[in-house]
């Protein structure tokens, strides 16, 4: 995850990086311009939003925009698309580029009609001036944008009338999605292709004892079992002869013991935590005074699968010592820098081109699969090798989103007010992606006969944070202490998933926070507000109590609603969930309301896309999802053990967008998880009466909190 | 128990009479996309519970990826691309567009078979039913409402 809303950046977005203007822009021939972004598509929409925004400052149509599919040969090293940066990292790279491009465009353009710049009318690329006209494709050459973007005095930051940004420009990418024409990396194929699978141990890493591959070599079709250490891959003519390989090669292995699971993960990280820090401290000794009553409570999140609907791919192949990869990976420069590593390959002589997959929710199985398709590729000669990964492939090697332990402690003084705050979380690290270790963080690596070390997890720092991201409270505590306690120690291979620790962090603040409510005697929505100065976030809280009719609430049978709200990363999209539910053997959420502050909007329709996507699939996690752990590994390897929510199940979302067009954009892909967590479960409370402080909110859950009460 | 390969089975993909070559064992969805470069119809699980490679078979939906080929021997096989024409989309297709119903887009083809196998039973579905029709099919972003509302719109353009 890139950390960077940082201030310590002189120049906007990825300019820090990639400085030059024909790094991000190209005029073409034929009356387009190509836009190069280091930013990909993974199912949110990024591209769409991006061409809006080079349309807009260049002044030309959207559909002149032609979006450069990102490779580490021809584009801006934007290091990963993740954190919801996109808009902020290459959305303002661009639009400084483009308002550049624009400014040169048509100082050439006044050059050649022979009149001043403020003399010209521009209309999508036309130049015009008395009777005489140029474009833009007629004035640009190729050394024209050879220089650096100057990104300050170009832009004005006063609010102005926008032409392509604000609209809901539709997504490029559907019609090709929607008519069902190849445009997926699951659909590539190249001449000679051969399909790989590879085999991994049964659960947990254990190295190899015995292998008897006949029966694999048998399987017509085979044409090569490669074996390296722990590595096990076939290759095959046909797809389904690979498949077939596969399950031959894997009964045909036997793999060494080792160490079981922990039986309670969240226990077992309070007591493995190796390093406690103090993320925030506030001091006021008067107010603690004033302390009356004091309230504890503890929570916890499972391990959660990405569970990504079509597994992972990759396309290799080596040409003499050159090496190409297709990708679905979040960041193809990480991604060669540990290909390179793994393969012992000089950086230069790897390129990575992406290609889009199926949705992409954080740091899933895109990178291994590379360089299983690496390794396979390198055993096949000169013939391009398809790996996918089968579902189980999927579910039990890709890294989970990491289990959380957390507690929480305050205060309220005789008038219902928190005088004191204390929260502390117990987690592994949310991000073992490529690019960051002098060991590849790719998972076949660590298999190879000559094995690298597997690199702990690691949290990125503060104020986006990792585990602790939204650990700190927006609300105003006069006394308040954040302990982040880290976990090096890995049972289950952690890495990002979408909003990181936001969404326990949340889901325990804003649980916490009705708690307090309750204590206090106050309406939820109220005793928020009572402790909460920043103007936006109080926004979205009367937007969404007026949106949904909180206060004409009226109690039914087995029926609750529930409120929750944060500002993602502290740093990011302001949002505010009211969740309406019925509880009979297990919960149904009936309906989302959803207020949302996210700057400036690019695309209406892409926002909420990007919202209710996020908070549906916040509701599956929250009322169904926990990765089931075995003896030895992940044991919940199909979707029978891993029910995510079905159509028949899905709330109603609602969603007001608060436009505030003269505030920069932030992202709006990880906004929701945590609000829509904590609605639900305060939803639940208030229908049942019953706290229930670990997720998922299972029947089994819920009927124990029953019986504890 | 392979059977040889290289069998011959005739059916029906999208209107055309096809032969595939193949083991009789192969799943369907390896003869589409493979063999016939049919590509919409896409892998998921390969145990038929997520609709990711949903095709309809003698019109009624299943999934490619657990139907092996000599069990569609004579038969009439659709997929997503054999849902419109040559020269026009599907309606559903086209209210998929219109309502923007997709963000990565995986699932949808073998959403779409489903929908469309739903309309010809029933052109006039409530929500529930449609959502009822669609419960086979998995989706993870989260554009469930979307899609409901693009068949609900595709069933009333129908009617005007």
């Amino acid at each position: 995850m890139n950390t960077v809303a940082d201030a310590r950046l002189v120049r906007a977005g990825s300019l820090e990086r990639n400085p030059r203007l024909s790094q991000w822009l190209r005029l073409e021939h034929d009356g387009t311009v190509s836009v190069f972004s280091g930013k990909v598509e993974i199912g949110q929409g990024i591209l769409t939003a991006l061409a809006q925004i080079a349309a807009e400052e260049l002044g030309i149509a959207v559909e002149r925009i032609r979006m450069v599919t990102a490779d580490t040969s021809l584009s801006p090293n934007e290091g990963v698309t993740s954190g919801s940066l996109s808009i902020q990292d290459s959305g303002s790279a661009l639009r400084r580029a483009c308002a550049h491009a624009r400014a040169l465009l048509l100082e050439r353009a006044a050059e050649h009609l022979g009149v001043p710049v403020s003399g010209l009318r521009v209309e999508d690329g036309t130049v015009r001036a008395g009777g005489r006209s140029t474009s833009y494709w007629q004035c640009a050459d190729t050394a024209l944008f050879d220089r650096d973007v100057e990104d300050q005095a170009l832009l004005s930051n006063a609010p102005r009338k926008h032409r392509v940004v604000g609209t809901s420009s539709p997504r490029r990418d559907l019609p090709d999605k929607i008519a069902g024409r190849p445009r997926f990396i699951q659909d590539m194929v190249l001449p000679r292709m051969l399909h790989g699978r590879v085999v991994r141990p049964p659960h947990g890493f254990a190295g190899l004892d015995s292998l008897n591959d006949a029966k694999a070599k048998s399987v017509p079709g085979v044409v090569a079992i490669v074996c390296d250490g722990g590595f096990l891959g076939v290759l095959a003519e046909r797809e389904e002869a690979a498949i077939a390989a596969q399950r031959a090669l894997r009964s045909a292995a036997s793999w060494k013991e080792i160490a079981p699971l922990p039986r309670d993960i969240h226990a077992w990280l309070r007591e493995n935590a190796i390093d406690h820090r103090v993320i925030s401290e506030k001091s006021d000794g008067k107010v603690r005074s004033r302390e009356a009553r004091t309230l504890t409570a503890s929570y916890s999140k499972p391990y959660i699968s990405h569970a990504s609907i079509g597994p992972s791919c990759a396309l290799a192949h080596f040409e003499g010592d050159r090496l190409t990869v297709w990708s679905h990976s979040q960041g193809i420069f990480n991604l060669r820098h540990d290909l390179a590593m793994a393969l012992a390959m000089p950086e230069d002589a790897v390129v990575v081109r992406h290609a889009e997959g199926a949705g992409c929710y954080g740091h899933n199985g895109a990178d291994d699969v590379a360089l299983d398709a690496a390794l396979l590729a390198r055993a096949a000669g000169s013939r391009p090798v398809r790996v996918q990964w089968m579902r189980d492939d999927e579910f039990g090697w890709a890294p989970c989103g990491p289990a959380m332990a957390l507690e929480l402690r305050a205060s309220l003084d005789p008038g219902g007010n928190i005088v004191a705050w204390q929260h502390d979380l117990w987690s592994n690290g949310h991000s073992s992606r490529p690019g960051r270790s002098d060991q590849p963080a790719l998972l076949a690596s660590w298999h190879l006969a000559s094995p690298y070390e597997r690199p702990p997890a690691i949290n990125m720092p503060l104020p986006a944070g990792a585990a602790d991201r939204n650990a700190i409270p927006l609300y105003d505590f006069p006394n308040q202490r954040v302990v982040n306690h880290y976990v090096r120690e890995m049972p289950v291979r952690t890495s990002a998933l979408r909003s990181l620790g936001a969404y326990a962090n949340v889901f325990a603040i804003e649980s916490f926070m009705n708690e307090l409510a309750q204590a206090a005697g106050a309406d939820p929505v109220e005793f928020r507000l009572r402790h909460l100065s920043d103007p936006r976030a109080r926004s979205v809280l009367e937007a969404v109590a007026a949106r949904a009719n909180w206060s004409a609430w009226t109690p039914g049978e087995e029926r609750g609603h529930g409120i929750g709200f944060a500002k993602y990363k502290n740093l990011g999209a302001y949002c505010a969930v009211v969740a309406e539910l019925a509880v009979s053997h297990e919960v149904r959420v009936i309906q989302l309301v959803i207020a949302v502050d996210v700057g400036l909007v690019v695309n209406p329709d892409g926002v909420r896309n990007q919202i209710e996507g996020g908070a549906i699939q916040s509701t599956s996690w929250t009322l169904k999802e926990q990765v089931r752990l075995g003896e030895r590994g992940i044991a919940s390897l199909g979707w029978e053990d891993y029910p995510i929510l079905k159509f028949s199940e899905v709330p109603a979302v609602e969603i007001e967008l608060i436009d505030r067009p003269e505030l920069p954009a932030v992202g709006a892909g990880e906004a929701a998880q945590g609000p829509t967590a904590a609605a639900i479960a305060n939803a639940v409370e208030n229908a049942l009466g019953v706290r229930v402080r670990d997720l998922p909110l299972t029947p089994e859950r819920i009927i124990a909190a029953i019986e504890r009460e | 128990m392979l059977r040889s390969v290289g069998e011959r089975f005739r059916l029906t993909v999208n209107g055309v009479p096809t032969e595939i070559e193949a083991s009789g064992d192969t799943p369907l969805l390896y003869a589409l996309r493979n063999d016939l470069e049919l590509k919409g119809t896409r892998f998921g699980c390969g145990t038929g519970q997520c609709g990711a490679c949903f095709v309809l078979i003698d019109g009624h939906p299943a999934p490619a990826c657990d139907t092996p080929v000599w069990s569609v021997a004579g038969k009439t096989v659709t997929t997503v691309e054999g849902l419109g024409t040559a020269r026009a989309l599907h309606p559903l297709q086209e209210a998929f567009l219109a309502e923007q119903a997709a963000q990565c887009g995986f699932c949808t083809s073998g959403i779409l078979i489903s929908a469309a196998a739903l309309l010809a039973k029933n052109p006039k579905p409530t929500e529930d039913e449609v959502r009822a029709a669609l419960d086979r099919n998995l989706c993870r972003c989260g554009s469930h409402n979307r899609m409901v509302r693009a068949v609900m719109r595709a069933a009333a353009e129908a009617r005007t």
